[in-house]
């Protein structure tokens, strides 16, 4: 039994280029072991391995002066340095290439290194203008080639022109017919030939044949070719593809045969190359004599099936000429055996001639009759089409587009027989609607009833109304504007869900908070008292600054503003009335103006007209004087106020302080806040060290949550506390505080010191990708067109099935029937699946017609 | 004008250099003689005429309605001659939507009072013509309505002059000699005139307008009736019992009206007559040209069916002339008929018009109406739209636009499309952020009246703002005039948009269609673009189509070719709102035409992307960001864990916990997990 040996060795530093080859590169070992799905457990082993193995290689760009870079070059190994003088724009987004380029080259054995020109120590690669900087590619310490940065333009390119400088011995280049005609005829009888064309130098598809060459290098004469003219010189009519052809010129041993050639028709990918160069290695045909089901070659680990050509020893070898012609037409896309029925222990279908056996572990093999070879190839080349096929049709059906992905419609879905107590709010009509919130103060949920969010939101509503039960004079109602779409539309309401406050004698204000239960009932809470409330004594003002005055409502709001005014400050009362009245419900918001006002403004030291803020957390009480500002002023003033200065970050609060939009400095903390990092905080704050940045923590225990952005922050997640600063809102770059340090201010000072001047690394840059639709839409565009054109069905080959197969076999059978519809069948499901059998009685039917 | 006149009598010297400065005010006393102006002018008080007048009134608009009978819908005062509606009046839906009740209320006319539904006015399906008299007068005397009653106008012409809103006023002559001078001209008389077919012995031929509609009348009688559409079978159904028998005879075969989803078509409510042909009761059905009859009257006063080719012949007498019988003596139509009654509908009256109007006859399928644009006006002079029944060429055989249920919808199109043309009031938007598309769209296809009903004609048009950030959502556009889109409407389509039509399934309607075949019914979402019955289809384009793109889009296309183009499978019960079935897969068409998330997210998923991400879904933009999160309830959240889409971070964090600390942290009893919503501020 064959069996590809994917090993590992860790690599040496001195493992020179010629030393690594024969193994194929981490990155390409790994897609490969990913793809053969059917042998789990080894995949699972090397992954494990090369996990380590990552970890410990180092992957980030070292950054070297150019003494020092070339004190590190070793003989006989190839390093590829970029020589820079300064990080202009250009060669950032350069570097950042380079960089993404490290960790593939280092798979060949290829370091790379950033080298610094400074002043002191000039090098003739620094060059002499900003703009002459260039990349070079050394072994040892000889110089092989040196890359103006423009032809570098990308990961593909480096990794490429890497690779085709250092192979240049293995990759012939050539532009013409008869350099290739001359190539085949010196190897003919000696070597095969991996012939490749591709668009360009530096293109995707070049790097893979180059990754390729490093690892078949030497087995194979690798030529590469750019001209479409040579393409098409030997018979390829696709040039705007990349392609590859396998010669086989080993086997020539006439002079004037041509090599047969073999196309790959897969997309040119490392992975799809080495697949492909492993089955021209595989022996072209097999004997076997054992159960076809038992077999296993390369191909089946290559994820391609097997065609056994049954045989008997009366036309063994009519049935060998047979195989071998089938094996040469099916070579790369599956393995060819030849299955000596006479030696076989296991039964097969008497009249079976060909046996076919899927890649996928577990699916029986399938006995077939057929009597022309062309049927036999194009039943393996319609059944891979056909499971491609069924593969997008599986993409479209059950696992994918039909699950529901969105995670409120899921959960209301999930919620649909849970019987809510409904009858605790109103629920009002087009006839009751106005005699209602005319009757009594009403809160108004304006919802849906086939829209998620809105029965989500249902759903806090009836906790509400539940918490409330009998303690509020506030009416809740509810209007299903499925149902009374016109008055919904009356009300102004065009989305949902909409809360709507409706108070005597005041027009309906909206509710513009988190739609969650705990935010609407400090909502309701707040608007029991006008906004301003009228405060009529200096005693009253008093109470109402301590707290003492609405105590059961500072739970709610942790900061009462009062407005001091003269009696005779018309404009300003009413400017801070307004700004009251716009804030209802976010904050409780007094006004004094009886004529004794100078006691307040003189005890609390506030010129009038002026603002009171009692913080009753902290029994602070601060005046703000108010000098000519307009109400809009003043609300924001206020929701200014409202702001801590290290507050604890909750889902409901973030978004308020990322308005701010200055970067946030969170100290993720598992449970309460150590005591002595909020003084160290709060001290750096008040030195005014932390005005570019919005202080806050997260408590775990109360922000779960926090430990889903840990882990996208970190790969392994240091003990808490964790101090991050994160730049949301330019580069998404991500800092950590060293968690060896303590967190003292002086330690804090100094690394935030280092921060700003650009010394500190960040731990990862949060993705900046937009977000794309996470699953492909029914294209009924090309499924109507389909239909329109309506080609008459093509013929496609009848794979007939062993007819009197034995009872055992008949649920296979019908399996494979399944599999074996025409295209179209699959594609035009015929109105109903579970009637998908007569669906396809009827097209047959057709076909026969058409 | 009066007060230019007086302002003469009494002006101060100022006043005099403001005639000066004005000449055209100076004019305007010398024009005291010149017709009363009118800045809209609708010409008849039927259904059409008073719902364009209902929505000039409420625009508050200078218009008045001209009526030659006493009261409105004259037409109905005689017409359907057996008197009952063939319009459903369904009184009962189960919902409560009133939007949703008019996609099965076939006789109210739009208006804001809920009285004024046709259901307040008669409680049978197929309710009594004298209810829809009784019905329009009401609607016209509670709202008010401006309808000049006897006025009979005469004659239509055209008066240049560039100062008219459209280079030329419409001058209107009634009865009396007087004339009325209209900025906008309103047509809405319906088809008055009935069709009469001319062939040698036309003169025999009863009329539906004026036949007896007595069935003694027809008592053992042989009947021939001229025509397959209701009002035939209307007459037929009414004499059925009575008569000998009765054979009906057109040009083209029978179209039902449950096979070709046109309510013009034959409704099974009138076709007792098929049901006798076909159990072989005498009655019979035959098909062929009318014009190339004759009918000759023997000496009993009997009427046989001839060619008008044998009559040509030259013997002109009676019974001297020859019939098929006598050449093939099985000839069907071989017995002599008592009476012969012409039932073959009406026409537009185009006599009042004067040429100058250039208001011609439809093309070769709709010759009985008007020719008009897909925005309903006058393809010959602008300013002149053609409404009601006798608009009915845009969508003749396709849709509802020649009938109540339909043209109250295409009236309204037509109101919008003057109030920008002439007042500057854009066509009626909404504008919500795109997070809301889905939800608008749903419901939309779920409640929308005028999509269902005007099917093919109007279609709701998104409006997508730069970026897709946000869209304009504007209801019932005549989707043909797409093109025209930004003129008609004052709003712009710079940045792609959506329209929404509702569709029967192309191969289904079709008089000689099986629409009753077995499986005809797709409940699979991938199949939904074969959905038969009427369902929503949803059209992307990138860009505003061109007018050539709408005229020369793909036949049996409704409209040019999309972008990409998604049906929501068609539903037994016209509920859309299935989580899966519905929603799911035009989210993702949606998604896909945008190439954004369109998904709702809870807080929580909102407050883990904001801080991983650089870049936030637009739901969590829209409403997390903005303080409107939905924060989600621990039930809904532990269904959100179970199904996978949520993670539990507290338990993630309690095994860390357990392997980072060992025994001192397993000993946490296990409990419910730590709800994640719930900040617990006060242990602070």
């Amino acid at each position: 039994m064959q069996r590809i040996a994917w090993k590992f060795y860790p690599r040496q530093q001195n493992h020179s280029i010629e030393q690594n080859r024969q193994k194929s590169p981490a990155h390409v070992q790994l897609q490969l072991m990913m793809s053969s799905s059917f042998n789990i457990f080894r995949v699972g082993i090397s992954f494990v391995m090369m996990c380590i193995f990552y970890k410990s290689a180092v992957d980030s760009l070292s950054e070297l002066s150019p003494q020092k870079y070339f004190s590190t070059l070793q003989p006989g190994k190839a390093s590829l340095a970029y020589f820079c003088q300064a990080d202009s724009p250009r060669t950032s987004v350069f570097l950042e290439e380079l960089n993404e380029a490290v960790k593939p080259l280092q798979d060949y054995g290829i370091s790379v290194a950033k080298v610094n020109c400074v002043k002191e120590e000039t090098s003739r690669y620094c060059g002499k203008e900003k703009d002459l900087v260039k990349a070079y590619l050394f072994r040892g310490n000889i110089l092989l080639r040196e890359f103006p940065t423009d032809t570098l333009f990308d990961v593909n390119a480096i990794v490429a022109h890497v690779l085709f400088a250092l192979l240049f011995n293995e990759v012939k280049y050539i532009t013409t017919l008869e350099d290739l005609q001359n190539i085949e005829n010196a190897l003919k009888g000696k070597a095969n030939i991996a012939f490749s064309y591709v668009r360009a130098i530096g293109t995707p598809e070049h790097r893979a044949v180059m990754e390729a060459a490093f690892v078949y290098g030497t087995t194979y004469q690798f030529v590469l070719t750019t001209e479409t003219a040579l393409l098409e010189s030997i018979g390829t009519e696709d040039i705007e593809n990349a392609h590859l052809y396998f010669f086989h010129c080993k086997q020539v041993l006439d002079l004037t045969d041509q090599c047969r050639r073999t196309l790959m028709e897969p997309p040119l990918t490392t992975l799809n190359i080495h697949r492909f160069i492993k089955t021209m290695e595989a022996p072209l045909l097999t004997e076997v004599a054992e159960d076809p089901q038992q077999v296993s070659t390369v191909h089946l680990q290559l994820g391609l099936p097997l065609v056994f050509i049954v045989s008997q020893q009366a036309t063994y070898e009519a049935d060998r000429r047979t195989a071998e012609w089938v094996a040469w037409r099916l070579l790369g896309k599956a393995g060819v055996l030849l299955l000596l029925r006479d030696f076989l222990e296991v039964d097969i279908p008497r009249h079976a001639n060909v046996v076919f056996r899927r890649a996928e572990e577990g699916v029986p093999v399938e006995f077939l009759v057929l009597h022309d070879v062309d049927l036999i190839i194009s039943c393996v080349e319609s059944n891979m089409h056909i499971e491609e096929i069924q593969e997008d049709e599986d993409d479209m059906e059950s696992p994918d587009t039909d699950i529901q992905d969105d995670e409120v419609a899921e959960t209301v879905y999930r919620d649909r027989k849970r019987r809510l107590p409904l009858e605790l709010t109103v629920e009002l009509t087009e006839e009751t609607f106005n005699a209602t919130v005319v009757a009594s103060d009403s809160i108004v949920l304006f919802y849906a009833g086939w829209q998620a969010v809105s029965m989500a939101f249902l759903q806090s509503y009836i906790d509400l109304a539940i918490k409330l039960k009998g303690t509020s004079n506030m009416l809740l109602t509810r209007v299903n504007c499925a149902d009374w779409s016109d008055l919904c539309t009356k009300q102004n309401v065009t989305e949902f869900p909409v809360v709507k406050m409706y108070k005597e004698g005041k027009s309906p204000a909206s509710y513009p908070g988190m739609l969650g239960t705990e935010d609407l009932l400090k909502f309701i809470q707040l608007n029991r008292i006008s906004c301003p409330v009228n405060i009529t004594s200096v005693q009253e003002a008093e109470e109402y600054l301590s707290g003492e005055l609405y105590k059961d409502l500072i739970s709610y709001s942790s900061v009462s503003v009062l407005g001091l005014f003269s009696p005779n400050m018309t404009t300003a009362k009413e400017d801070f009335t307004e700004a009251g009245n716009y804030l209802k419900g976010c904050v409780i918001t007094g006004i004094y103006s009886e004529d004794d006002v100078l006691i307040l403004s003189n005890k609390y030291a506030a010129t009038l007209p002026a603002l009171l803020l009692a913080r009753h957390k902290e029994g602070k009480i601060e005046s703000i004087p108010l000098a000519n500002s307009p109400a809009q002023d003043i609300v924001q003033i206020i929701t200014d106020a409202l702001l801590e200065t290290f507050p604890e970050i909750t889902v409901e609060n973030l978004p308020i302080y990322l308005r701010l939009q200055k970067p946030l400095l969170i100290l993720f903390s598992d449970g309460s806040i150590n005591p002595q990092y909020k003084k160290a905080i709060l001290t750096l704050v008040n030195e005014k060290h932390l005005d570019s940045l919005t202080p806050c923590w997260l408590n775990l225990k109360n922000t779960p949550v926090g430990r889903g952005v840990l882990q996208a922050y970190f790969d392994a997640l240091p003990p808490l506390p964790l101090l991050v600063v994160v730049n949301l809102h330019s580069g998404g770059h991500v800092f950590a505080f060293p968690s060896d340090q303590a967190i003292t201010e002086q330690n804090l000072l100094l690394w935030l010191k280092k921060l700003e001047a650009g010394l500190e690394s960040h731990i990862t840059i949060l993705p900046a990708q937009e977000w794309k639709p996470p699953l492909p839409a029914y294209d009924f565009l090309s499924m109507m067109d389909a239909a329109a054109s309506q080609h008459p069905t093509r013929k496609d080959p009848e794979c007939t099935k062993e007819t009197d197969a034995q009872e055992n076999d008949k649920k296979h059978e019908d399996k494979s029937a399944f599999r074996k519809e025409p295209i179209e069948t699959l594609r035009i499901k015929h109105w109903n699946r579970s009637n998908l059998f007569k669906g396809e009685k009827s097209f047959k039917h057709d076909n026969k017609e058409l | 004008m009066g007060f230019s006149a007086a302002a003469r009598l009494w002006g101060p010297p100022g006043l005099l250099l403001t005639f000066v400065l004005h000449p055209a005010l100076c004019l305007r006393p010398a024009q005291t003689s010149a017709p009363p102006r009118r800045d809209y002018c609708v010409l008849g008080a039927g259904p059409a005429g008073l719902q364009m007048a209902y929505f000039l009134q409420r625009a508050g608009r200078d218009y008045a309605v001209f009526e030659r009978a006493p009261r409105p819908g004259s037409f109905f005062t005689r017409y359907p001659r057996h008197r009952k509606l063939i319009s459903i009046n369904k009184r009962h839906t189960g919902k409560a939507n009133a939007e949703f009740n008019l996609r099965h209320d076939w006789n109210s006319l739009l208006s804001h009072d809920p009285r004024l539904l046709f259901r307040h006015y008669s409680r049978a399906y197929f309710p009594d013509a004298g209810d829809m008299v009784r019905y329009l007068g009401d609607f016209a005397d509670q709202l008010g309505l401006h309808v000049l009653y006897n006025t009979t106008i005469t004659h239509v012409t055209l008066n240049k002059d560039r100062q008219a809103w459209n280079g030329h006023y419409f001058i209107l002559t009634d009865g009396m000699g007087h004339a009325h001078r209209c900025s906008v001209l309103l047509v809405a008389t319906g088809l008055s005139v009935p069709n009469q077919v001319d062939f040698p012995g036309s003169e025999y031929v009863e009329g539906y307008e004026s036949v007896s509609v007595d069935p003694k009348d027809f008592e053992g009688q042989n009947v021939l009736i001229l025509g397959r559409g209701n009002s035939a079978f209307e007459t037929a159904e009414n004499i059925l019992g009575v008569t000998n028998f009765i054979h009906m005879l057109s040009r083209s075969r029978v179209r039902l009206s449950w096979a070709t989803h046109y309510v013009g078509d034959l409704r099974a409510i009138n076709n007792g007559l098929l049901d006798t042909y076909q159990l072989k009761s005498l009655d019979g059905l035959l098909e062929s040209d009318l014009t190339d009859l004759a009918v000759v009257k023997d000496r009993e006063g009997k009427f046989h069916v001839t060619l008008k080719f044998f009559l040509e012949e030259g013997n002109q007498s009676a019974d001297t002339i020859t019939l098929p019988q006598d050449d093939s003596d099985n000839f069907a139509m071989r017995v002599a008929y008592d009476r012969v009654i012409r039932c073959l509908g009406w026409n537009f009256d185009f006599s009042i018009f004067n040429k100058s109007l250039r208001l011609s006859s439809g093309g070769e399928f709709s010759k009985k109406y008007p020719l008009v644009r897909a925005s309903y006006e006058s393809k010959g002079s602008r300013g002149l739209f053609v409404l009601g029944t006798a608009s009915h060429s845009v969508d003749y055989r396709k849709s509802a636009g020649g009938f109540i249920h339909g043209f109250r919808y295409t009236v309204r199109a037509v109101h919008r499309l003057l109030e920008h043309r002439h007042h500057g009031v854009a066509w009626p938007s909404t504008q919500h952020p795109i997070s809301q598309l889905t939800s608008s769209i749903v419901r939309r296809v779920n409640e929308a009246s005028g999509l269902y009903q005007m099917f093919g004609v109007l279609a709701d048009v998104v409006l997508l703002k730069e970026n897709a950030t946000a869209f304009e959502y504007l209801e019932e556009f005549p989707m043909q005039m797409l093109a025209q889109l930004e003129t008609i409407t004052g709003r712009k389509a710079r940045h792609g948009l959506f329209v929404i039509n509702m569709e029967y399934g192309r191969n289904f309607s079709g008089p000689d269609k099986d629409v009753f075949f077995y499986d005809r019914s797709v409940g699979h979402t991938e199949d939904a673009w074969q959905s038969n019955f009427l369902h929503p289809v949803i059209y992307y384009y990138r860009h505003l189509p061109t007018e050539q793109e709408v005229r020369f889009r793909p036949a049996d296309w409704a409209l040019p070719r999309p972008t990409a183009i998604h049906h929501i499978v068609e539903d037994f019960l016209t509920d859309w709102t299935a989580p899966v079935g519905h929603i799911l897969p035009l989210r993702r068409f949606l998604e896909n035409c945008l190439d954004t998330d369109l998904r709702s997210f809870y807080a929580e998923s909102c407050f883990l992307f904001t801080l991983t991400h650089q870049k936030l879904p637009p739901f969590c933009q829209q409403g997390y960001l903005r303080m409107q999160g939905l924060v989600g309830t621990e039930s809904l959240w532990r269904h959100g864990v179970e199904s996978g889409l949520l993670r539990d971070y507290a338990i993630v964090g309690r095994r860390r916990e357990d392997q980072g600390q060992g025994p001192l942290s397993s000993s946490q009893a296990p409990g419910p997990p730590v709800q994640p919503l719930d900040s617990n501020k006060e242990e602070l």
